[in-house]
């Protein structure tokens, strides 16, 4: 009874699978049947705007600044949760501060981090 | 039953004239355009998608921005001898089964321009054109006509034997050359002439 009750699940399983799988495999079928496949060297290209792709897309590319910009934007986010944590910290529990304080130990962890790796440090 | 089917019915079978039948009217109810304009034609080609002509009626309004999605390129207006190799590139780009429309005067034989220095005395000169549109500009009726003209192609298209489409056959080409910017014209291989125009680039 148990298993009678599940079988309709696996069956439509089943049919969805072969739902989605069978016109793959008809179209697979086909184009071994009728259609060739035929490549080339325009058909193929990355540039699909009738031009031809410039000469290369990889380029010597300085990432500096966004290690830059990443950091700055942590620490600017940083100032944002400061600003309330300052005001309010007069009226906070002691576990409030300790939470705050974690959060502020991470982010100065990141920074030595950075500075250790010498991302600070513009080459 | 007519002479024609029951001739067809004797050399293929059943099935393979049903597959066909399937597969051909699958193809000639979703032609797909390039979004492709070249010219005033362009412009009729636009209405001729819009409401009041209305070519979703042959479910052909899907104009693809991408070489990758189309299977139709409708060349609409004047190819000037700069844009001609950007044409051809676009037509290799397409996924087989892929067809071509030369519509109006210009992309047919260069039209009113012919005698320009920079047009092409038309596209049939590197690419297989199916259907020609006269007209300067066509209508978006004379283009629904050729729409249909290029169906009824379509659908008397053969899977097997030697006169099967380009397609189907692994021999035939799948890309045609580029032409190339020469000193003073383009340079590179041309299609020949059509046989029922033997003079009609020279």
């Amino acid at each position: 009874m148990n298993a009678n009750a599940w079988m309709f699940l696996a069956l439509f399983a089943a049919a969805a699978a072969a739902f989605g799988l069978a016109p793959l495999a008809l179209a697979w079928l086909w184009a071994r049947s009728f259609s060739p496949r035929k490549p080339g060297a325009v058909k193929n290209a990355v540039y699909e705007c009738g031009l031809d792709g410039q000469p290369t897309g990889w380029v010597q590319f300085k990432f500096e600044y966004y290690l830059y910009g990443i950091i700055f934007l942590i620490f600017d986010v940083e100032t944002i949760f400061l600003l309330p944590f300052a005001v309010a910290c007069k009226g906070l529990s002691l576990g409030a501060c300790l939470a705050m304080l974690i959060f502020i130990l991470l982010l100065v962890e990141g920074l030595a981090w950075a500075w250790a790796k010498g991302v600070l440090a513009w080459k | 039953m007519k002479q024609e089917l029951q001739n067809k019915l004797s050399r293929q079978g059943v099935l393979l004239t049903s597959v066909e039948e399937l597969y051909n009217w699958g193809r000639k109810n979703s032609l797909w355009p390039l979004q492709f304009g070249l010219a005033c034609c362009a412009i009729e080609m636009i209405a001729a998608s819009m409401a009041r002509f209305d070519m979703a009626r042959f479910g052909a309004e899907v104009f693809r921005p991408s070489p990758r999605q189309a299977d139709l390129l409708i060349v609409s207006g004047t190819v000037t001898k700069k844009m001609a190799p950007q044409v051809v590139r676009l037509y290799n780009q397409m996924p087989e089964p892929k067809y071509v429309i030369a519509m109006g005067a210009c992309a047919i034989c260069g039209g009113p321009f012919r005698d320009g220095y920079n047009v092409l005395r038309g596209i049939d000169l590197y690419l297989p054109v199916d259907i020609y549109i006269p007209g300067c500009p066509p209508r978006p009726e004379a283009l629904l006509d050729g729409l249909i003209a290029l169906q009824k192609k379509i659908a008397a298209q053969s899977l097997t034997g030697p006169g099967r489409p380009r397609h189907l056959r692994a021999d035939a080409p799948g890309e045609y050359p580029v032409p190339q910017f020469g000193a003073h014209d383009l340079v590179g291989p041309r299609l020949p002439a059509a046989p029922e125009t033997p003079d009609a680039h020279s």
